[in-house]
């Protein structure tokens, strides 16, 4: 039975009557208890940094070569947060509210109430530490907004808030390895967790098995280690890399989730991908991955696809009346900025029935021509410039545009080697964020005692779709100001364990089955690349569990995985050795885990028969083909229990909306 | 823009390991795409000699968007290649034509060992911030972050400074392996800032201390390492440097 702990009480008062009552550990004890953090990146840099203040002996693990390069150094748009410093009617309600509202309403209220609660102390902690945000003239913070919202509450530092909110945790984390409550290890790579029962006086095992360490490889020497923690947190980010292509970096992974999630942690809504409207398209077959234009362009950018199919004109010699700005068509109140997920489908659709542009076909166009006519008017109308020509007009708008996206439209440019001030951007959606991951209560444990999620690994915060700008919230709030509290809870009955011997039996047996695992890998010396068989996986899942996803299609998805699944580990060829460095082998242990995630991505899709967020079943749409949610049916979270290859059983945490009430979102 | 393919000589240094003593292998490659990026043209050069049998070239690599600084290829003795404000992630193979000979190695320096081909051990970063580049402020202590209102200027100019990605090509570039450029970058955007000001003499002694420790090289001011930063890292950071250096040696009294 799932469990998820939240406090009694109303809604605005459980997170400060659970900080007022949780257990405490002194910090004499503090010193004692040791916690091991799986990755770097917003959530577990801060963790470990922040748990390392208290006094806790952390170790800090990261596959990349420094801290500083976990993934959420490449968010670009910003971070939420409920100060209200524009005046603008902004509260922690609201924040709370929209979040659950552009969830689609299957997010949990009590963890979106204190995640919106703490919004506001994670400004000041970043100011604090010296984030350089985006100020006015007058010294004071700038926000924008962001899709999803009427208010500005957005925080940001250029295109680069992830980079310098990372950086802030990253220096936090050095602070405490330089103190010496930290200590860091980089090019490694967890590969199982070790569960370990509690003994009686006796000697006699009592209780649920508990997470008492880890497996690791050192990705330099090729070398298996164990590591023993009292408590151990993965922070270890989404699984977008299922789909091969996405806007992920290359080594993002599954892998901590998976093997956690093998040992009795129950995945949480595994379906729910986020998939971003504006990347810039595939090129060609050999792409490794996309790239995200930032959501902030569609502010002024208007998107079409000519209304004849199969048109071959060039953008500029399509004549306006023959253009379809279709979200302006279809959604007359929101327009080119309705939701994420809203905005990916239109696109999907007009490209399936024949309206893509581009070599590919699997594009739309980013149009910046009216915006320049626009602001290069204003610009002439500001200098006096009467009856200015075309060319004085455009300009001007140029200078204002490249003033406000200069640096996007410079990596459009690199990219595709287009011009945009030139001609329009093509665009198309791509894979950019996972809202499912392992199941955890309120405190952030997974159904495993003592072993934690947070940040993107969770599957807490963000419902069904996310909202722009609240990814790098939900990190630092589950590192900077949840779990140090939560932990507290849980390790406060632990001061009496003492660290277990890396020679216990489950260390040596976790550790043997790594080993074997990855001899098996080396010994079947097969003939297609790690690379290639990962290609084929994302193919399956962005065409079969992609945007659209509908029984058939899953049925077939499924069958498909498991063949590939056989082919990976009976034809996979991995080259080099085992003591060494081999990057080859680091993604085939991955690449393994996404095929095995893959087929249950399918099956909770196949079983979520209603359509919701990112998730959208072709069957469960009105008819205007706006994706339709059954909340009679559906209003849970699906956790699922890993028990045996292939096999799972689903267990259901219902979702009680006592403030907001559940309607059907509608942009138009 | 115009696609074409081309056929390339790529001269790679290979490096078994950090006591290997290493060398060049000449690999051609044929039919690359125009609109391929350059790391995607190394995928394409390893997934053949995969298929060889042969062992694929060790590179580091991540977001492959330019902001995680992981990418760190010397490219005809540039690093990070002929793009100006560009990664070897971001550079693309429209750079080249058809018959192109292209020579790429590892980060050198003293302070940054190869590990494998062209994996280089950059942990003497992380070990210069650990030395003082943070600001000491614990969780939780944090006043209302519009308490202290900072100049627009200065802001953005911390900003600016704060941009570094840690890749390491201003070490690659400058002939003496001088970490200054990076080092100024950090000891800039904390003393731009009335959050820094506690710490500021002490942090630049300290990081300074730490830099000549892990074996990096004099500055002489040649600039090459500003003409090579992806970021666009001025120079002007290392005068500021040597500014506060100077100042927190004459009148820090904590030793």
């Amino acid at each position: 039975m799932l469990n998820s702990k939240i406090p009694a009480g109303p809604l605005d008062l459980k997170w400060t009557d659970y900080k007022g009552h949780c257990k405490l550990v002194n910090p004499a004890n503090k010193r004692k208890l040791e916690v091991i953090i799986i990755g770097t990146g917003l959530a577990g840099a801060s963790a470990a940094a922040s748990l390392g203040e208290l006094g806790y002996k952390v170790k800090a693990f990261c596959f990349q070569d420094s801290p500083r390069r976990a993934h959420s150094i490449a968010a670009q748009g910003g971070i939420n947060a409920a100060k209200n410093y524009q005046n603008d009617g902004d509260s922690t309600f609201r924040l709370f509210y929209d979040t659950i509202k552009g969830g689609d309403y299957r997010a949990r209220e009590a963890n979106v109430h204190r995640l919106a609660e703490v919004s506001a102390s994670i400004i000041d902690q970043c100011v604090a530490q010296g984030v350089p945000f985006a100020r006015e003239y007058g010294g004071l913070l700038s926000n924008r907004s962001f899709g999803g919202t009427q208010v500005q509450r957005t925080f940001y530092a250029a295109g680069q808030t992830g980079q310098q909110l990372l950086i802030g945790a990253y220096q936090a984390l050095e602070r405490q390895v330089a103190l010496g409550n930290v200590t860091q290890y980089t090019r490694h790579e967890m590969l199982d967790v070790v569960l370990i029962r509690d003994k009686d006086k006796n000697g006699n095992e009592i209780g649920e098995p508990k997470c008492r360490g880890i497996i690791v490889r050192n990705l330099i020497t090729g070398e298996l280690e164990r590591h023993f923690g009292h408590a151990v947190l993965l922070c270890s980010g989404g699984y977008g890399n299922v789909f091969y292509l996405s806007t992920n970096a290359m080594g993002s992974n599954v892998t901590a989730a998976w093997k956690a999630h093998r040992k009795g942690a129950y995945f949480g809504n595994p379906c729910y991908t986020q998939i971003h409207p504006t990347c810039i398209p595939v090129s060609g077959d050999h792409q490794s991955k996309l790239t995200l234009m930032s959501e902030s362009l569609r502010n002024d950018g208007r998107i079409w696809v000519p209304q004849k199919q199969n048109d071959n004109r060039k953008p500029n010699e399509i004549p306006e009346e023959e253009r379809d700005y279709y979200l302006e068509r279809r959604y007359r109140a929101f327009g080119n900025l309705v939701p994420r997920d809203v905005a990916s489908r239109a696109a999907k659709e007009r490209c399936d029935a024949g309206y893509g542009v581009g070599s590919s076909k699997q594009a739309v166009y980013l149009d910046f021509a009216a915006a320049i006519v626009r602001y290069g008017k204003i610009e002439c109308g500001k200098l006096g410039i009467n009856n200015p020509s075309a060319e004085v007009i455009r300009k001007h708008g140029v200078d204002v545009v490249k003033e406000k996206y200069g640096n996007l439209f410079d990596m459009y440019e690199k990219i595709t080697g287009e011009n945009p001030y030139e001609v329009p951007m093509r665009i198309y959606p791509a894979v950019h964020y996972t809202m499912g991951g392992l199941w955890v209560d309120y405190e952030l444990m997974t159904t495993v005692p003592g072993l934690y999620a947070l940040g993107e690994a969770n599957f807490s915060d963000h419902g069904a779709n996310r909202l722009g700008a609240s990814a790098l919230m939900q990190g630092l709030a589950d590192g900077y100001f949840v779990i140090p509290y939560t932990i507290g809870n849980y390790l406060a009955d632990e001061i009496a364990t003492k660290a277990i011997s890396l020679d216990d039996p489950a260390f040596v047996a976790a550790e043997k089955a790594v080993s074997d695992r990855i001899e098996k890998l080396m010994s079947i010396k097969g003939t297609q690349s790690v690379e290639s068989l990962h290609k084929r996986l994302g193919k399956i899942m962005w065409e079969k569990c992609g945007m659209a996803r509908n029984e058939k299609g899953l049925k077939e998805a499924i069958v498909e995985i498991q063949q590939l699944k056989k082919e990976f580990w009976s034809d996979v060829r991995i080259p080099g050795g085992i003591n060494e460095m081999n990057p080859e082998l680091d993604k085939a242990n991955r690449v393994a885990d996404f095929i095995e995630l893959g087929e249950l991505m399918c099956k909770d899709a196949l079983n979520r028969s209603e359509s919701c967020g990112g998730h959208f079943r072709e069957e469960s749409q009105d008819e205007d083909g706006e994706a339709k949610r059954d909340d009679a049916h559906f209003q849970y979270v699906s956790a699922w229990e890993f028990k045996g290859e292939s096999d799972w059983q689903l267990h259901k945490e219902e979702l009680n909306f006592e403030v907001a009430k559940p309607t059907q979102r509608s942009y138009k | 823009m115009e696609h074409y393919t081309m056929n390339l000589t790529l001269k790679v240094w290979r490096q078994k390991n950090s006591s290997d003593k290493g060398k060049f292998e000449t690999y051609q490659v044929s039919d690359i795409s125009s609109e391929m990026s350059f790391l995607e043209m190394f995928d394409v050069l390893n997934e053949r000699l995969i298929k060889e049998g042969k062992e694929p070239i060790a590179f580091d690599h991540d977001c492959r968007e330019g902001i995680c600084g992981m990418c760190s290829m010397y490219i005809n003795g540039r690093p990070h290649g002929p793009w100006q404000a560009n990664t070897t992630c971001q550079l693309h193979m429209r750079a080249y034509k058809d018959g192109d000979t292209i020579v790429v190695e590892p980060w050198r320096a003293n302070a940054f060992p190869v590990i494998k081909d062209l994996v280089v051990d950059r942990r003497a970063f992380d070990n210069i911030v650990q030395a003082g580049g943070f600001i000491s402020v614990n969780t939780g202590n944090a006043v209302d972050a519009n308490a202290m209102p900072i100049e627009k200027d200065k802001a953005d100019a911390a900003f600016a400074a704060a941009a570094c990605i840690g890749c390491g090509a201003c070490v690659a570039a400058c002939k003496n392996s001088s970490a200054m450029l990076f080092l100024s970058a950090k000891v800039s955007h904390l003393a731009l800032l009335p959050q820094g000001e506690p710490e500021r003499k002490s942090r630049v002694l300290k990081m300074v201390q730490q830099m000549d420790k892990e074996g990096f090289g004099a500055c002489t001011f040649t600039e090459a390492c500003e003409a090579v930063c992806p970021k666009e890292i001025s120079v002007t950071n290392i005068s500021r440097l040597n500014k506060e250096y100077l100042v927190a040696g004459l009148t820090e009294d904590k030793g």
